[in-house]
């Protein structure tokens, strides 16, 4: 019984780390690329309102990525902590990758020191953008090593095991495993969608409260035209996933899409509730789409949750999860189709209040979509941490302590989280666009 | 020389370099606070926060590098250290993620209020210490393990005058190598007020350091007689490091190139660190765990090598730009530029 505490309060701690910790890892590995862009405009255009985006955005992205910074070196402590047992088998097979990350990250701090206390050192503007690609480089990088561990526990590979020991270890097979494209490319493409619609949300919403300035219309424009880029490229790279997991994990492609029997020209199943006896209730089913996802091939057979042991199969909640994850992504996409669109058409409609109020909704949905997201790659596991090899249950500490740590980390994030929030918004009303155009001018 | 060694070496280095920038910092946090305090403020501020806002972040990464590293060569560091470092663990990330994210936010946000400077400046200290705690685990005794599970003994921790004496020396060394070096920067700056104020700071916390080193040998005998005929063995190292201490004080008195005073003081942390580590071989943790035992497999160990060597040669370079914009530029030294 007290071993199965431990367990719970872990996996609880490591969910509300990695819950809180997400959300500024996103926004850090995004905004680098989204500032990248606006001072390279700003440059080529020769305007200023670009580089002031640059600018002002550089600012609030420090303040995310100190949280970044901390939550992360939390998270990575917390990993032996937590999961020794666990660390101890992947730190034979899958350290490589956590260590270049290290690097990747020393890269990024170093050169993000050096950018933001250099606005005004180079004579050439140029030098200093330049400083900007070490830092989206290391930031993007990191994200790519820190995915192929997180891929590594879902298709583990690179070993073998023999009578408990590790065997044959081969570190760039465990690097390069089947669940690491698709995943690394969806982690990324979302990180840049969410930096830029969540950038687009500040825009609209200065807009909505009614300033008309120039400034905040290209700030939208940039952004929105970024986010749906990353948009479609994730929707795209979505379907592939589905590839991937009918071919490697059927039972986590299954318990997403409550598909229970194996069959031939699965339905897809949208929505829904599932009653007591397990039967769905108020759903959408679309026919023959679950193959396609699957295999390509509406007829194609897919493995449903008949084909195993009960103890193997994840939560069957994760449905929610992932549908929440969908709807947000197309939904998203949408919105910032209909803006590109119109604008290039000159419609007036989009900046009309209604359709602001969706732009300002497109940053924060983006956000539930990505905890939505891990919450389904990471229950979706389940009941494994190393699929196959080692369950959840198993890999946990012995410690009777992890209660009391998760209610002081509890306490931790909730200082942060208010205290970011405070810090970013009295940075930017003390000091608004208009005025800062203003003194941009008035200084020459 | 084989792969642990090397293995060991570049995570000791690691560690080192840490401990020295870390000192830095949290000495840093805890002079500017303590000049708040005291109403010197407008004497050292200005150098410390000079100092102190580009390098930030790069601090944190040195710490992560070494345990991410560790549990690379050595994975069974990860089982033992885990499951026994939960609580000074948890409690050391909890105080650096305040630290961290207050010097953000009073730095570029505008929380500007003398309680974050205290909370900063302070938990500055507690940070070494709760860190330090590690180093007297790794000498065994400290560690019950039962026929499932291993355990930290909490209360003979807490009561060993081991313990306390390796706190007190992180707490000293940590105010002693920041005074030096901030009396190096002040003094390149050009701020003799400063500069005079961290010189008297570096000598100060020059005697209480010593002390407690030379004390927690005498400590280490009664606790682990093993370590500690190790660490009479290596005897002429420890005689180096004492005399560069001696040479450092002397610079300071003589108010003579601060430059190499800081420079001699690395080196004398540096070989009393290694020694103190070549007299830990080969054990990660008395008595159970070695760095053979411990150690990764050949192809593990050799693919870190090179991602070590490859993101090394990247790093040095950016390094060296980091420190020549900042630490060794005339103009931003003296607050020319901003």
């Amino acid at each position: 019984m007290e071993h199965y505490d431990s367990v719970l309060f872990s996996r609880m701690l490591t969910e509300l780390t990695l819950t809180f910790h997400i959300i500024y890892a996103t926004i850090g590995v995004g905004v680098p690329l989204l500032i990248f862009m606006a001072q390279w405009l700003g440059i080529k255009k020769q305007d200023e309102h670009y580089i002031l985006l640059a600018r002002r955005w550089t600012r609030g992205f420090i303040i995310t990525v100190a949280v970044g910074v901390v939550t992360g070196t939390a998270i990575g402590l917390q990993l032996n902590l937590l999961w020794p047992t666990f660390m101890e088998l992947a730190g034979n097979v899958i350290a490589l990758p956590l260590f270049m990350e290290t690097f990747a990250f020393f890269f990024e701090a170093i050169f993000l020191g050096i950018y933001l206390y250099t606005w005004d050192r180079f004579e050439n503007q140029r030098k200093h953008m330049l400083l900007l690609i070490p830092v989206a480089i290391g930031a993007s990088f990191s994200a790519v090593f820190i995915t192929m561990v997180n891929a590594f526990m879902n298709t583990p590979q690179g070993f073998e095991l023999e009578n408990g020991n590790l065997i044959n270890v081969e570190p760039l097979i465990a690097m390069f495993n089947p669940a690491m494209p698709t995943k690394v490319a969806h982690v990324l493409a979302t990180a840049y969608m969410t930096s830029a619609f969540i950038l687009a949300s500040i825009a609209a919403f200065r807009m909505m409260k009614g300033s008309n300035h120039i400034y905040h219309k290209k700030a939208l424009l940039l952004t929105v035209k970024i986010g749906l880029v990353f948009s479609i490229a994730a929707a795209i790279i979505g379907d592939f996933s589905g590839k991937f997991l009918a071919a490697y994990q059927p039972e986590k492609l299954a318990a997403m899409e409550w598909h229970f029997h194996t069959e031939e020209g699965a339905p897809l199943v949208l929505f829904g509730i599932l009653d007591e006896e397990n039967d769905i209730q108020y759903s959408i089913k679309l026919p023959y789409a679950l193959s396609i996802l699957a295999h390509g091939n509406p007829n194609a057979e897919v493995i449903g949750l008949d084909q195993y042991n009960e103890e193997d199969i994840p939560p069957l909640y994760i449905h929610y999860l992932f549908n929440i994850m969908v709807i947000i992504g197309m939904g998203v996409t949408f919105i910032g189709l209909i803006y590109v669109v119109a604008n290039f058409l000159r419609r007036t409609f989009i900046h009309n209040k209604w359709f602001l109020t969706l732009l300002v909704l497109t940053g924060p949905l983006c956000i539930i979509a990505i905890e939505a997201g891990w919450w389904l790659a990471e229950v979706g596991r389940q009941p494994w941490i190393l699929r196959g090899i080692l369950r959840t249950k198993d890999a946990a500490t012995t410690s009777n302590h992890v209660d009391v740590m998760l209610y002081l980390f509890i306490a931790l994030y909730i200082v942060l989280g208010i205290a970011s929030m405070i810090v970013l918004i009295r940075m930017f009303k003390r000091n608004p666009v208009e005025k800062e155009l203003q003194d941009v001018k008035g200084g020459g | 020389m084989s792969h642990e060694l090397i293995g060991i070496s570049v995570l000791w280095c690691f560690l080192f370099g840490y401990i020295i920038v870390a000192s830095i910092d949290f000495g840093a946090g805890f002079f500017q606070a303590y000049s708040v305090l005291v109403k010197k403020e407008h004497i050292i501020s200005n150098i410390i926060k000079r100092y102190l806002s580009p390098v930030w972040e790069v601090t944190n990464v040195f710490l992560v590098f070494f345990f991410v590293g560790i549990v690379g060569f050595f994975p069974s560091t990860a089982y033992y250290y885990g499951t026994i470092l939960l609580v000074p663990a948890s409690i050391a990330i909890i105080l650096l993620a305040i630290r961290g994210s207050y010097y953000a936010f009073t730095t570029y946000g505008s929380l500007k209020s003398n309680m974050w400077t205290y909370l900063y400046g302070f938990s500055g200290l507690f940070i070494p210490a709760s860190l330090s705690i590690v180093l007297t685990i790794s000498e065994g005794g400290f560690v019950l393990q039962t026929n499932s599970s291993i355990e930290l003994d909490y209360l003979n921790l807490f009561l060993s005058p081991l313990t306390w004496s390796i706190v007190i020396l992180s707490l000293t060394s940590v105010l002693y190598i920041s005074a030096v070096f901030l009396t190096w920067y002040a003094s390149k700056a050009k701020d003799e007020e400063a500069t005079e104020l961290m010189r008297k700071y570096a000598l100060i916390w020059a005697i209480p350091a010593i002390l407690t080193a030379a004390g927690i040998i005498v400590e280490l005998r009664l606790h682990n007689i093993h370590h500690y005929e190790r660490m009479i063995d290596l005897w002429w190292m420890f005689a180096i490091s004492f005399l560069l201490f001696l040479l450092t004080i002397r610079l300071l008195w003589l108010r003579r190139s601060y430059g190499l005073a800081f420079i001699v003081l690395t080196l004398q942390f540096f070989i009393a660190f290694f020694a103190y580590g070549v007299s830990h071989y080969p054990y990660l943790l008395y008595p159970y765990l070695t760095i053979t035992e411990g150690f990764t497999s050949d192809a593990m160990a050799t693919a870190l090598i090179i991602a070590f060597i490859a993101g090394f040669c990247l790093l040095i370079p950016s390094l060296f730009l980091l420190f020549k914009l900042f630490l060794f530029n005339k103009a931003y030294l003296e607050g020319k530029t901003k």
